[in-house]
């Protein structure tokens, strides 16, 4: 009976399953033509630009040679690369320690602690912009890196994602380490880094790409055009050459190309990061 | 997790027990540092300033509730609200149904090409919004953009469709860019949470001669209720902080007519172009307030308190 009805259903199946692969696979070319577009583009001389929809039988290195002459396009690289590792390590560093407290010990203040950052993840961060920009030009950190670093280090997804992986460590692998004499920066250091590894690998990413496209916060403190990280110097661009859209698009290349290439090589550590929170909370 | 049991030598383990027991004030110290000043300040901070107005960081005068009052009277703070809802009501009910069926589709054990298929959906995502924002104006232009002349081949749009110019067109321009954007985004916490369904509920289904549709809400909906309820409200919320894409699209403004002023936009005008902190302020706690009700309604209406949620 079984047989028979799967017998009738055959053609509606293989009807079914044709219409999903053609629904899929518009879908990701959807997805995957503006990318290609992108390439297209930053291959073809201003001739060639607009002429082909994608790409021309002529190689070009026009744009690329017009963006590193008319913007320090390497300088802003540059910027966007010290600020967005800086800040990721100083947020691992401080994230995984403190979610290494809060997984594995009882201490006075917990709680109040663990409430406050739920609270703060309620409210939106532009809440706290403009008393944000007060702080810091108070201290003198406008038009500065650690006006950006110091703001940034606080991470309180990062210390929820590592309080949630730490505590899976099991307590008697901390035990053993303190009968064998292992002060508690050491078990840090030597036992629960190590035993986190994926998730270090995950945050890692994660921190680094919203970091690498962080765009409202550095808008607002620098102003010098040298310090300008690359989404900065990118959307001025699009002011001041809005007619170059080769160079343009040479520009949004470059400044893509490391986050895709990090993503690539750590792919599945950020998918687990990225659901951790969500599938087990 | 008992006192240390080493005990070699009195000294040692003297400092060893003064150690653990200062270990985690010290762990969490520097954050705590930090989360104070940089965090929890702020924020009382920015309830203060919202009570004032100010010409930059050193001119602040006290004005009571004044900035509410105009706020709640700004024809401007009308629009960027009128736009923003617009812009979250489409990310809620075009984007997020069309990941889950992207997601369903994906968890088919008949399909082939899998891993391809679900990183191609995710890419876009990989850009940022500023990056994609560069892009798309790009792509947006009339005559030589790419989509007037797809849309022009395929639908004989007429090929100087004006999307950033036109301002009934800003909106549909946004809608398009973040659905390209962020849908194989949240794609990928569908698929982790089918993943996790129970597959025997599946089989238990079939048996009892459900169609697809019955066991899409018998077994699917509430095995995926959690994530659901989590993708909904985030991606509610994020909703209502879009600025960066129709910032760089539009040209570092509103656009036409405004078309594409959003609250944080308005609020980042108020506050570091024209220079009120205060006003912006009042804007920042408004938006907090609203987003704090919506995602309650939220949460309410789709039983989050209640059952495995």
């Amino acid at each position: 009976m079984e047989g028979e009805r799967m017998m009738k259903q055959r053609p509606l199946v293989i009807a079914g399953r044709g219409i999903a692969y053609v629904v899929l696979i518009v879908g990701a070319a959807i997805a995957l033509t503006p990318m290609l577009w992108l390439l297209a583009a930053t291959t073809k001389g201003p001739d060639d630009l607009f002429h082909y929809t994608f790409f021309a039988p002529r190689f070009s290195w026009f744009n690329f040679q017009d963006l590193f002459t008319t913007i320090p396009f390497l300088r802003h690289m540059m910027n966007s690369i010290f600020i967005a590792s800086t800040v990721v390590c100083v947020q691992l560093f401080f994230s995984s320690l403190a979610g290494f407290a809060l997984a594995k010990y009882e201490f006075k203040g917990k709680k109040v602690v663990m409430v406050l950052m739920l609270a703060t993840m309620m409210i939106p961060n532009q809440v706290i912009m403009a008393p944000l920009y007060e702080l810091i030009y108070r201290m003198g950190l406008v038009d500065t890196y650690l006006g950006l670093i110091i703001p940034g280090a606080v991470s309180v997804f990062g210390i929820f994602l590592f309080r949630q992986s730490i505590l899976q460590v099991p307590n008697e692998l901390l035990d053993a380490g303190r009968i064998d004499g292992c002060s508690e920066l050491r078990l840090y250091w030597d036992i629960v880094m190590p035993v986190s590894r994926p998730m270090v690998g995950a945050f890692c990413l994660i921190s680094f790409m919203g970091n690498w496209n962080s765009f409202l916060w550095p808008q607002i403190i620098l102003h010098h055009s040298d310090r300008f990280t690359l989404p900065i110097a990118l959307n001025q661009m699009v002011g001041l050459y809005s007619q170059q859209y080769g160079t343009l698009m040479a520009g949004t290349f470059l400044s893509v190309l490391p986050v895709v290439v990090l993503f690539l090589l750590l792919q599945k550590e950020f998918v687990a990061g990225l659901t951790a929170g969500a599938v087990k909370g | 997790m008992g006192e240390p049991k080493h005990k070699r030598h009195t000294d040692t383990s003297k400092w060893f027990a003064l150690q653990y027991r200062y270990a985690p004030y010290l762990f969490v110290a520097p954050f705590v540092i930090l989360f104070a000043a940089f965090g929890c300040w702020p924020i009382i901070k920015s309830l203060i300033l919202s009570l004032h107005t100010t010409n930059g960081p050193k001119d602040v005068v006290f004005s009571g509730l004044s900035n509410f009052r105009f706020l709640l009277a700004d024809p401007d703070f009308h629009k960027a609200v009128g736009n923003t809802a617009e812009y979250a009501f489409w990310s809620v009910f075009l984007q997020l149904p069309l990941s889950l069926g992207l997601a369903i589709l994906l968890s088919q054990k008949w399909l082939r090409g899998r891993e391809f298929l679900r990183l191609a959906f995710f890419s876009p995502h990989l850009l940022g919004t500023v990056f994609v924002g560069v892009l798309f104006s790009v792509i947006f232009i009339p005559q030589y953009g790419l989509l007037n002349k797809v849309l022009h081949a395929v639908a004989g749009v007429p090929l100087d469709t004006k999307w950033l110019a036109n301002p009934s067109l800003v909106m549909p321009a946004l809608v398009l860019t973040a659905l390209w954007m962020y849908v194989g985004f949240n794609m990928i916490y569908f698929l982790a949470a089918l993943q996790a369904v129970d597959r025997e509920l599946y089989d238990a289904a079939q048996v009892d001669g459900a169609n697809g549709w019955q066991t899409f809400l018998a077994v699917t909906m509430p095995g995926i209720k959690p994530v659901a309820i989590f993708v909904l409200v985030m991606s509610t919320i994020g909703s209502f902080q879009l600025f960066e894409l129709p910032y760089t699209m539009l040209g570092n403004g509103p656009g036409p007519d405004k078309a594409g002023l959003t609250v944080v936009m308005y609020l980042y005008q108020s506050g570091f172009v024209t220079g009120d902190l205060g006003y912006a302020s009042a804007i920042g706690w408004t938006l907090a307030l609203g987003v704090l009700v919506i995602s309650l309604i939220q949460m309410k209406l789709t039983g989050a308190w209640k059952g495995s949620a």
